[in-house]
């Protein structure tokens, strides 16, 4: 006897988390897989072990919201199947392969839900590969979940909130943060008064933030370009331009970001359709208001589905929650679905506010010296890009992948994609929608050979 | 100099791995990265133009921070807890 497959939650952020709770409460036993060891997702990401800080110190403000997240997530055990420590790393006729402990397991599911997350999205520089530069999400993690910081002597560069919160956060910790530099004009920041009616306590807090980093003497640039890092084998220096003059700063540790970019591999192997979001300058899958995709039984919630942040996520979780349950011709709170669509809705004219004070640079894409590397996997350089695309008169991301490799790597594509995206646009004089996407390949990410594979079953099966 | 510095942790229990035939000291919660880079300012160096590299996103996304055990297991450092008695090889080891 086969017993009825269970719904599959991939990711157990603030969006898989809600969702998993949405699933549960209706009386569904749902199987959460996740790559972290213990739920969180990055924003709320939880500790090996437990240290001498408190909540507070690592959470700041959103300390409250990380431990009811977490506790919300323990309170359902024994209600769910949770596999942390488990990456999906394919899809294919309605199963998905998830690899745990060493064993590769197929999974039939019934109703899937993608709660995938970010990553944060660059644009190469000089010097960008250099130990000692991090993404500001990985400057975060390693200041939060292990303690430590990138540096004795940090610099934060690039754009959007989280580079005035990380640099925040340094700072409360003790660290010295010799300069924020901000790719967007001072004067972009006056767009975030129009956010104070939307998300007043936001916008206050990030002041705050901002006035106590000014307060404690660390210096604030605002429209940095030209960028290099500088050092032999490790970050010494960092270089910036400033309208005519020409800046040094000598730091060891530098935390890089330019806002966030969805992780969508998933969605398209799922089979989702694709739509060209020119916010977030990305091809995103697309969803309904209730986060349903273009695939039948498929639920897209949180940033995985378009970047609008951790609030935002539990919502978007829930909401999928919902609406799996709807489908399913099960009770689903049509009322609290209006409010929480009223919410995202709300969240979503706040990005863009956002995105008005916090701009992404794609004009430096052009500007990138062909020297510089774009690719970290393959180490290919923006020039040996450029020459691909001029030497087979490329005009397709995929073509440029076959040709020059780019993409191909172990990230496959996570990191350069976008990047490789913008310079094909600037080389092409198009759109960066009119260049196409990265075609997503299973294993989303490496898995060890020596993959154990087992026969097919849900969750129970596998115990 | 060490790329990362502790700020918390500083006395949680020791465990000992050997980085590249060296005795090492990590602490209870390290991950595999933290553990190289308390002690190392490089983590490994890349394929083709052997560049000193320390991982990225330590979020098990960039995929830019693989080392080796002495068996021939490659780790994520970014995303593996370090074990007592790992044997870790970076390339650079290697190519030193």
């Amino acid at each position: 006897m086969t017993a009825p497959a269970q719904p599959l939650i991939v990711g157990a952020g603030p969006a898989g988390v809600r969702a998993a709770e949405t699933l549960v409460k209706a009386g569904l036993r749902p199987l959460v897989v996740d790559e972290a060891p213990a739920s969180g997702g990055q924003i709320y990401r939880q500790r090996l072990v437990a240290d001498e800080r408190s909540s507070t110190a690592l959470y700041g403000s959103e300390a409250s919201k990380a431990e009811t997240l977490h506790r919300d997530f323990a309170a359902l055990a024994g209600r769910l199947d949770y596999w942390p420590q488990a990456l999906l790393w394919n899809l294919r006729d309605g199963k998905a392969d998830v690899a745990v402990a060493g064993t590769s397991r197929k999974i039939a599911y019934d109703g899937l839900i993608l709660a995938t997350g970010a990553t944060d999205r660059i644009l190469p520089m000089p010097g960008w590969t250099l130990p000692g530069v991090f993404t500001l999400g990985g400057a975060q993690i390693a200041l939060k979940a292990q303690g430590c910081a990138i540096g004795s002597r940090v610099v934060f560069l690039g754009s959007g909130p989280l580079l005035y919160l990380v640099a925040w956060q340094y700072l409360k910790a003790g660290v010295d943060v010799a300069a924020v530099l901000d790719t967007a004009p001072f004067n972009a920041k006056f767009n975030l008064l129009r956010g104070l009616t939307l998300e007043p306590a936001v916008i206050l807090r990030g002041m705050r933030m901002t006035a106590e980093l000014r307060l404690r003497g660390v210096a604030l640039h605002y429209g940095v370009e030209d960028v290099r890092v500088e050092g032999d084998r490790r970050v010494e220096a960092i270089m910036w331009r400033q309208g005519s003059r020409s800046r040094t700063l000598s730091c060891d540790g530098i935390g890089y970001g330019l806002a966030l970019r969805s992780e969508t591999q998933l969605a398209d192997l799922a089979g989702c359709r694709f739509r060209f979001d020119q916010r977030d300058r990305a091809w995103l899958p697309e969803s309904d208001a209730g986060g349903r995709g273009s695939v039948p039984g498929v639920y897209l919630a949180g940033d995985g589905a378009a970047i609008a942040g951790a609030d935002a996520a539990e919502l978007a979780g829930e909401r999928a929650g919902l609406a799996l349950l709807e489908d399913r011709g099960l009770a689903h709170a049509p009322e609290r679905a209006v409010a929480i669509e009223r919410a995202l809705s709300r969240i979503g004219r706040f990005r863009n506010v956002l995105e008005s004070a916090f701009p992404f640079p794609a004009h430096w894409a052009k500007d990138i010296a062909d020297e510089t590397p774009v690719c970290r996997c393959e180490e290919i350089s923006a020039g040996e890009v450029r020459r691909a695309v001029g030497n087979f008169e490329i005009s397709e991301l995929n073509r440029l992948k076959a040709v020059s490799r780019i993409g191909m790597g172990r990230c496959q594509g996570r990191i350069c994609g976008s990047v490789a995206a913008e310079i094909l646009a600037g080389e092409t004089g198009r759109g960066i929608d009119a260049v196409g996407r990265l075609r997503s390949q299973a294993p989303v990410k490496p898995i060890p050979l020596a993959l154990t594979m087992a026969a097919t079953g849900g969750a129970e099966a596998a115990e | 100099m060490p790329l990362l510095h502790r700020i918390a942790r500083k006395s949680h229990p020791v465990i000992a791995f050997i980085l590249d035939g060296e005795p090492c000291e990590g602490r209870a919660g390290d991950t595999v990265l933290t553990a190289i880079l308390n002690r190392s300012e490089v983590l490994r160096v890349s394929e083709f133009s052997a560049s000193p590299r320390a991982g990225f996103c330590q979020m098990g996304a960039c995929q830019d921070c693989w080392v080796r055990l002495e068996g021939g297991e490659r780790l994520r450092a970014c995303t593996t807890a370090l074990a007592a008695g790992m044997r870790i090889v970076t390339a650079k080891g290697r190519a030193a």
